[in-house]
């Protein structure tokens, strides 16, 4: 009953401060060639606006893709080497920003944002005194989807969401399906092995869901030209490390859910909404308020569509999402234990 | 007579709540048990224990000569069992649900074809082979689960209110059926709410919260409680 009154104001709240595609807090790094007045004031300038935050300085001869690897930072700002003196002189300064445009929506605000505080600064603070035309050349460059195709970001996103829906939600539901019938109390009484069963009611939607998956990477691919830079085989392995998270959860909810629609109910309010809104698909994880950040951890498809991208745009191996493929694992245990957990509390 | 069921102090409790109180009896080979109570007098549970379906908090019972509690798979092996709710799968057709059964028990293709064509036969569903369960009549379900419950010739089988919601005419038709298993030899534990059903049993128990309260045939309660029928026999202990 109180989820009726309850479930409208989660909503209300959960919508209204997720979808806020405002920029807050973005991890940048600094590569800073010439370290001089000027180029400390933009950088200050850039992190006291309250969108950026400063993750990391480089030095020169650092590799700049290992920093995006990683997977915090979003931007790399680089000024070239005698920044000041350049603009004092010529009125001319370079400042190239790199952004991770594997996120493309949030790639285009960094840029704009920065670029914007940028040339701010330098029409405020030093043209006045220098009386020569803004000169300062901000060289855009975009990395992992050059062309900021938002397809790039979907086809992870959509990838976790059909996994999500087919072996979780399927499963939940045929598996409740049976005890409702009183099916599932017949086979109980065979000689089958609990084990038995939930292999037999699992095996179809890992296949299922194994074809969807590759199903959807090909038209991705095919179709769209998103590139798989990475291992496909590791690609393959990690969705179906996935699929194989989902799956138990799928089996946890049946556990818990007496009848189809309960479990239905519970897949699309536990599964559903969090995978599009909480899991980093939609609307980046930064923005959110603390204790939704906090949530996001919870969330399976938010690793896997971190190593999803990193694998197809980034082509990183392994060493780089071993985190989050440990997460899944883990994920995939406790979903596990707790449903045998469970099982034998319903048989006692 | 050999014993097929044995069943000695057995105890089950739900937190605080006792649905089975130290129950004790014997239940024959070939014979039709009836397992009667009112709602909520703990027969479901006794039943579910003795099908390997939950376990018991104390005591001891022996299914086919089977431990319920270190062989729990050779119970399963020996027994059949119809659940309160409809047990087949609807949306498959009659000889889907037939294979699929037979499959679990491991009957082999061959003899599966024949005993099919047999089963199908007695009950005169030739015609329904390929209908799927979910378009069959309610008395023609309940007659197949049960066929299909003892299509592997279990030594027993469990029924749990296998009558419910039909008629007395497709009650009584479903009954002839249970004599037939009874006549090759399956014992028959059945529990039931209707007393004309109970009358049928060779024996019957009435279980009153959580406790056996009388086990004897139909006619011996009858004169024990000096009652006309099985109908007063269970209001006089169900009270």
């Amino acid at each position: 009953m109180m989820i009726i009154f309850l479930l409208p104001i989660v909503q209300l709240l959960l919508f209204g401060k997720v979808i806020n595609t405002d920029i807050q807090n973005s991890r940048i790094a600094i590569l800073d060639q010439s370290h001089d007045n000027t180029t400390r004031e933009i950088t200050s300038k850039l992190v006291s606006s309250g969108y950026f935050v400063l993750g990391e300085e480089l030095m020169p001869g650092d590799d700049v893709e290992d920093v995006f690897r990683k997977g915090q930072v979003k931007m790399v700002v680089t000024f070239g080497s005698e920044f000041e003196k350049n603009l004092e002189r010529d009125g001319k300064a370079d400042v190239q920003l790199l952004a991770d445009a594997s996120d493309p929506n949030t790639a285009r605000i960094l840029t704009a944002y920065a670029s914007g505080i940028i040339s701010d600064y330098v029409k405020k603070e030093k043209l006045q005194n220098l009386q020569l035309p803004n000169q300062i050349k901000t060289e855009v460059r975009m990395l992992y989807n050059e062309g900021l195709k938002s397809v790039y970001m979907f086809v992870p996103g959509i990838m976790a969401m059909i996994l999500m829906l087919i072996s979780a939600m399927m499963t939940s539901i045929s598996i409740s399906k049976e005890k409702e019938l009183g099916t599932m109390e017949v086979l109980l009484a065979s000689p089958l092995k609990p084990i038995q069963i939930v292999l037999g009611k699992v095996t179809p939607y890992l296949l299922l869901s194994f074809i969807n998956a590759l199903t959807i990477i090909l038209i991705g691919v095919f179709f769209f030209g998103v590139p798989i830079k990475g291992s496909f085989i590791l690609l393959m392995a990690e969705s179906f490390l996935f699929i194989m998270m989902a799956l138990s959860l799928g089996i946890l909810i049946s556990t818990i859910a007496p009848n189809q629609m309960v479990a239905m109910f519970i897949s699309v309010l536990a599964l559903m909404l969090p995978t599009i809104l909480l899991s980093g698909f939609m609307f980046p994880i930064e923005n959110m308020p603390l204790p939704l950040r906090i949530l996001s951890h919870a969330m399976p498809p938010r690793w896997f569509i971190v190593i999803i991208k990193n694998i197809m745009l980034k082509g990183t191996g392994i060493l780089f999402v071993w985190k989050e493929t440990l997460i899944l694992m883990f994920m995939t245990f406790v979903f596990i234990a707790l449903s045998i957990k469970n099982f034998k509390i319903r048989l006692e | 007579m050999e014993k097929v069921i044995t069943v000695r102090n057995l105890v089950k409790k739900f937190g605080s709540f006792v649905a089975n109180d130290h129950l004790n009896f014997d239940v024959y080979q070939g014979e039709i048990f009836g397992f009667l109570g009112a709602n909520g007098a703990g027969k479901t549970t006794a039943m579910k224990i003795l099908c390997g379906l939950s376990s018991p908090t104390s005591g001891e019972a022996k299914v086919a000569g089977f431990d319920i509690y270190r062989e729990t798979e050779k119970v399963k092996r020996n027994i059949g069992y119809m659940s309160q709710k409809f047990s087949l799968y609807e949306d498959l057709t009659v000889a889907e649900n037939i294979r699929f059964f037979s499959g679990i028990y491991g009957i082999p293709p061959a003899s599966r074809k024949v005993k099919q064509e047999k089963l199908l036969k007695d009950l005169g569903l030739e015609s329904a082979k390929d209908s799927l369960i979910g378009s069959l009549p309610l008395g023609w379900k309940q007659k197949l689960a049960f066929s299909v419950a003892i299509f592997h010739d279990p030594k027993i089988v469990f029924l749990d209110e296998p009558t419910g919601g039909v008629d007395p005419i497709t009650r009584r038709k479903f009954w002839d059926l249970i004599y037939g298993a009874a006549d090759r030899g399956i014992t028959v534990f059945v529990t039931t709410h209707y007393m004309d059903e109970a009358e049928y049993c060779n024996r019957v128990s009435i279980m009153n919260n959580g406790r056996i309260e009388a086990l004897d045939t139909p006619e011996n309660l009858k004169k024990q409680y000096s009652a006309k029928n099985m109908d007063e026999v269970f209001l006089k202990i169900a009270r």
